[in-house]
């Protein structure tokens, strides 16, 4: 019988010390009108306690939905979760029964979304919103609980809390949200935090204070990350490591360094050679030609063959696997030799 | 110094904030641009930057006649267009386009992608004798990057880069002068923006076209400009080019602004000196006395609050020979280094591999 | 907890499975084929018999052929319309031949739906009532649609004091109780024909659709693609009738048959109040309010055209949420 009852998860001792969570060949699709979406295909990372992980995609990659089945709160229907497993702290949630899931969100693991005005309810002041979660998980008076809130506020370097804890979301700017959305997501002390693209509808000035202060509660708390981002820019100032998917996989994981040096695959190198620089006026920019595949139709082979520049007959027809790079780093590309030399 | 094209003094534009249904009351002005000077010249790109709320879209959309300024002149070739109507500003508009930021509302999605592209041509009917417009409009696709034979298709069917194409060329179909992009690419995917932006370099010296490039993406606007404004509040607080805005910026608020900007290069974030500006962007209902930046402004002064400073070389910088000599909205302007020019960050060189 | 929200720009799977359903499958295939990044980077592939250009009408109309509720609801409203332009097709009998020995009399040979009050044949009346109802119903939805239409488009246009004043004329209109209305107003006229009673459904009803048609033309008003029009230099009727008004009629279409249903019904309660249709006009209310004393003993001379009214008014209201459902984009 395995442990799959909410104490059972958080008392357990995983295989790996301070491995948080362990996703494994994780299949997902969304059953439309017109098809069968398959959004994504075989998905494998982990994350360890005090670790970054920057899961780096464009529109329709799977980053999004990959954590949103980790979360547990995927659109089902129309979505699917049709294989693979998410070990964590050891123990398969997807076996686990939604009641147990549902301690194990808050108290676990905690996601912060990208538009936090649409995500924090209009109608309740910012103290209610923040002191529910004690009112409901720790059976907190709402007494106790607003002072817990305002703690939290003060903790996300909210000025003036205690005055403003009774005051409504659109009284608050995006910044200062999206660090209530913070202070929401921090307040059982979760051991993981996912971030979907927490910082791209903020200005870029208070973009670097959010994306600060996330980090630094992060270590701080020695909590998990998995940020999930389109912008190599943010990546590379907070990720440990990187997946990069597309098309519904892993392409490329590496720790930070290694991949802006020298990426293994011809998609993390063209979406890194497309990106215009700060520091310098440049030529034509590089440009992947073509667009990312409809996930109804994947191209077979490799996803990417129809856009790569290196691709050859043996991408059109077999699938790379996560090919070992190196201890730390893999890339499904047939040629990563030929793509982290050249 | 050759002609400016455009030429914009002391644009404004408020839109009044009013109580009441039937008796409206003023109660303020929201101030979204708040005296612009500016000007575009033949075949440059000028680059406006700025965040959210900080008027550059306002003033998009007036250098293009969708709104009507406040206060202040726009010339185009030296004949004030502010105040034109009818026939003539219609002319106008025939030599300054726009493409907008939304590739997803920029085409009605009930006309196909042939009658929009070709709806210049039907409101300006001099232009194109109705028999030529079908392959003029197959011209413009093909220019653009999308086959000639799409041209019954509907918007719908095109993804969002594609999309983009159809209004460039729904924008080029008038030959205009002036191009006004506001944000064209942010709504697009990495991997899809450098298409356009290649594109949109292509077109200008195609077509000897002037831009005015707007976005929120400093990088972006950097590989795209000769010059750079950068706006704050409703007002351009640095000019200058792109060397000397990025290079050699003098404004604290452009310093800040740099030194926020996240870079591909995971080198930098140990010895980069960021500046973490305080607080918000004051609303534009209630402008901050003096200089606008200065409730955010780590060098603010007593000064600051009293004396508006002008958009002009800095008094004390006048005597300096090189790229911070450029007009900077701030008493105490000063050259500040703040991008980062770490070695390449993104061309994959092998030298980083032989690390591992 | 909040709750999940999808961001259509970013990474929504549906958002881009939808996105890419015309595009993507045949870009796929032009990609495979080599196809450079000038010429076609990515995109509909010109040559493919399967991918035909697709509006949303067409969309929206493979979306009804499909749905049993339309069907059903498409049928008997063609059904209503031929009986309601032939009725001797399937009653042979007069609606006004009566012969008052057989009154009340219920159902035999000849006379499935029995005789009602008069002694006239309730399968005669029920057939030729629907002539009425239908007229009625088709009359004021096109009236209502046109005038609501035409004012709410006009006062979203334009806005500022035409809207004000229109906006307050509705609420006022709004204010008019429709049954009370009816009453006052219809009892002075003595014409037995439909018109004034389709006068007056016009006359309550345009708010509704005006206040639907402004709403629509202001959030169709506030897309790029106006704008862009305008940039152009396109005058305001070309806006209006080029690029917001074809944006915004759906709705418009939505309530219009929704509201056709509630009109019939109306013309029923309003001849049953005695202030709607007239005889010698057949009309279901008619029937009904003649019908009503007699209830317990002879029901069938109320259930016969108050069952027809029913299924009519039902037919249009599903209909009407058919093509809602083919219609709203949300779905989608």
């Amino acid at each position: 019988m395995p442990a799959t009852s909410y104490e059972a998860v958080m008392s357990a001792e995983p295989d790996t010390p301070g491995r948080l969570l362990d996703v494994r060949d994780l299949h997902v699709e969304f059953r439309t009108r017109d098809g069968v979406a398959r959004a994504v295909n075989g998905v494998n990372y982990t994350v360890d306690a005090g670790e970054t992980l920057a899961v780096l995609g464009e529109s329709g990659s799977g980053k999004s939905v990959t954590a949103q089945a980790v979360m547990g709160i995927l659109d089902m229907p129309p979505g699917r979760i049709t294989g693979g497993e998410i070990l964590f702290r050891g123990q398969d949630l997807l076996t686990m029964r939604e009641d147990e899931r549902r301690k194990i969100r808050g108290a676990g693991m905690a996601m912060i979304f990208q538009d936090a005005l649409s995500s924090l309810n209009p109608v309740l002041s910012v103290g209610d919103q923040l002191g529910e979660m004690f009112v409901v998980h720790q059976g907190l008076s709402r007494k106790d609980a607003k002072a817990r809130a305002v703690e939290l506020m003060d903790r996300v370097r909210i000025p003036a809390a205690k005055e403003r804890v009774g005051q409504y979301p659109h009284q608050f700017s995006g910044g200062m949200r999206q660090r209530i959305m913070i202070a929401m997501a921090l307040s059982l002390e979760p051991d993981l935090i996912i971030a979907d693209e927490p910082t791209t509808a903020l200005d870029v000035t208070v973009q670097a204070q959010v994306m600060d202060l996330l980090a630094e509660l992060q270590r701080e708390l020695d909590m998990g990350l998995i940020l999930i981002t389109h912008d190599l820019g943010v990546v590379a100032d907070v990720a440990d490591k990187i997946a990069v998917m597309y098309a519904g996989r892993i392409v490329e994981t590496a720790p930070v360094h290694d991949i802006y040096s020298a990426p293994a695959h011809p998609y993390t190198k063209g979406l890194l050679e497309s990106i215009p620089r700060l520091d310098q006026k440049g030529q034509e920019l590089y440009a992947i030609k073509g667009l990312p595949p409809n996930l109804m139709h994947i191209p077979p082979g490799c996803a990417f063959n129809p856009r790569c520049p290196m691709a050859q007959d043996v991408c059109r027809t077999d699938v790379p696997p996560l090919y070992e790079v190196n201890e730390q780093r893999g890339s499904a590309c047939h040629f990563w030799e030929a793509a982290i030399h050249g | 110094m050759a002609e400016a094209i455009l030429e914009v003094r002391d644009l404004v534009k408020h839109y009044p904030l009013t109580r009441g249904i039937l008796f409206k009351k003023h109660v303020g002005a929201v101030k979204a641009v708040d005296g612009v000077d500016v000007e575009l010249f033949a075949g440059e790109t000028l680059g406006i930057v700025g965040e959210s709320g900080c008027g550059k879209s306002t003033l998009a959309k007036m250098l293009v006649h969708l709104e009507r300024p406040t206060a202040g002149t726009i010339r185009y070739k030296g004949e004030d267009i502010t105040t034109l109507s009818g026939r003539a500003l219609k002319a106008v508009r025939r030599n300054i386009q726009m493409v907008f930021q939304d590739p997803y509302t920029s085409l009605n999605p009930r006309m196909t992608v042939g009658d929009i592209v070709g709806e210049p041509y039907e409101i300006h009917p001099e232009v194109a004798p109705k028999g030529s417009r079908r392959q003029k409009v197959q011209e413009l696709l093909d220019v653009v990057g999308l086959n000639p034979e799409y041209i019954n298709r509907y918007p719908h069917q095109f993804s969002g880069g594609q999309r983009q194409r159809i209004g460039i060329a729904r924008g080029l179909a008038l030959r205009p002068e002036v191009i006004v992009a506001d944000e064209p690419v942010s709504a697009l995917d990495v991997s899809v923006q450098a298409q356009v932006i290649n594109l949109l370099d292509k077109l200008q010296s195609e077509f000897s076209l002037s831009y005015v490039f707007i976005a929120h993406d400093l990088s972006i606007v950097r590989h795209i400009s000769d010059r750079v404004g950068v706006m704050y509040l409703g007002r351009i607080v640095e000019i200058g080019r792109d060397a000397e805005i990025y290079d050699h910026p003098t404004h604290p608020y452009t310093q800040a602004l740099l030194s926020a900007v996240p870079v591909p290069d995971p080198q930098a974030r140990e010895h980069r000196e960021r500046i973490i500006l305080t607080g918000d962007v004051p609303s534009p209902t209630n402008i901050p006395s003096g200089c606008r930046f200065r409730t955010r402004c780590w060098k603010a002064q007593e000064r600051c609050a009293r004396e508006v400073p002008l958009l002009a070389v800095p008094p004390h910088l006048e005597s300096v020979e090189g790229p911070a000599r450029h007009p900077s909205a701030c008493h105490f302007a000063e050259e500040k280094h703040v991008v980062p020019s770490g070695p390449a960050a993104g061309d994959g060189g092998t030298g980083g591999a032989k690390s591992l | 907890m909040p709750e999940p929200r999808q961001n259509p720009h970013f990474d929504d799977p549906a958002h881009s499975a939808v996105a890419a359903t015309g595009a993507g499958g045949a870009a796929d295939l032009a990609m495979a084929e080599g196809e450079t990044l000038e010429k076609a980077p990515g995109g509909p592939d010109g040559s493919g018999p399967a991918d035909k250009p697709r509006s949303l009408w067409s969309d929206a109309w493979r979306d009804l052929r499909r749905n049993p509720v339309f069907i059903v609801s498409a049928l008997v409203i063609l059904f209503l319309i031929v009986i309601s332009l032939w009725p001797s097709l399937i009653a042979s009998g007069n609606p006004q031949s009566c012969d008052l020995a057989k009154a009340q009399q219920g159902s035999q040979p000849g006379h499935p739906f029995g005789f009602n009050g008069q002694g006239c044949d309730v399968y005669t009346r029920t057939v030729y009532g629907a002539r009425a109802s239908v007229t009625v119903g088709v009359c004021a939805t096109v009236g209502v649609a046109l005038l609501g239409s035409v004012l709410g488009g006009l006062a979203g246009f334009f806005g500022g004091a035409s809207d004000a004043v229109l906006s307050r004329l509705t609420d006022v209109f709004f204010g008019i109780p429709v049954v009370l209305g009816g009453l006052v107003l219809l009892s002075v006229i003595t014409s037995s024909t439909v018109w004034p009673v389709v006068g007056f459904m016009v006359l309550l009803g345009w708010p509704q659709i005006s206040r639907i048609a402004r709403g629509s033309v202001i959030t169709a008003k506030q897309n790029d693609y106006v704008q862009a029009a305008r940039a152009l230099g396109a005058s305001s009727s070309r806006m209006l009738l080029r690029h917001i008004a074809p944006n915004a009629v759906a709705p418009v279409i939505v309530v219009a048959t929704i509201a056709l249903g509630t009109y019939i019904s109306l013309e029923a309660t309003l001849s049953f109040l005695g202030v709607g249709l007239k005889p010698p006009t057949v009309s279901w209310g008619i029937d009904i309010s003649s019908a009503s004393p007699y209830i317990r003993n002879a029901p069938h001379m109320l259930l016969w055209p108050a069952g027809a009214l029913a299924i009519t008014v039902l037919a249009f209201i599903m209909l009407g949420d058919a093509v809602r459902d083919a219609l709203d984009p949300k779905l989608r």
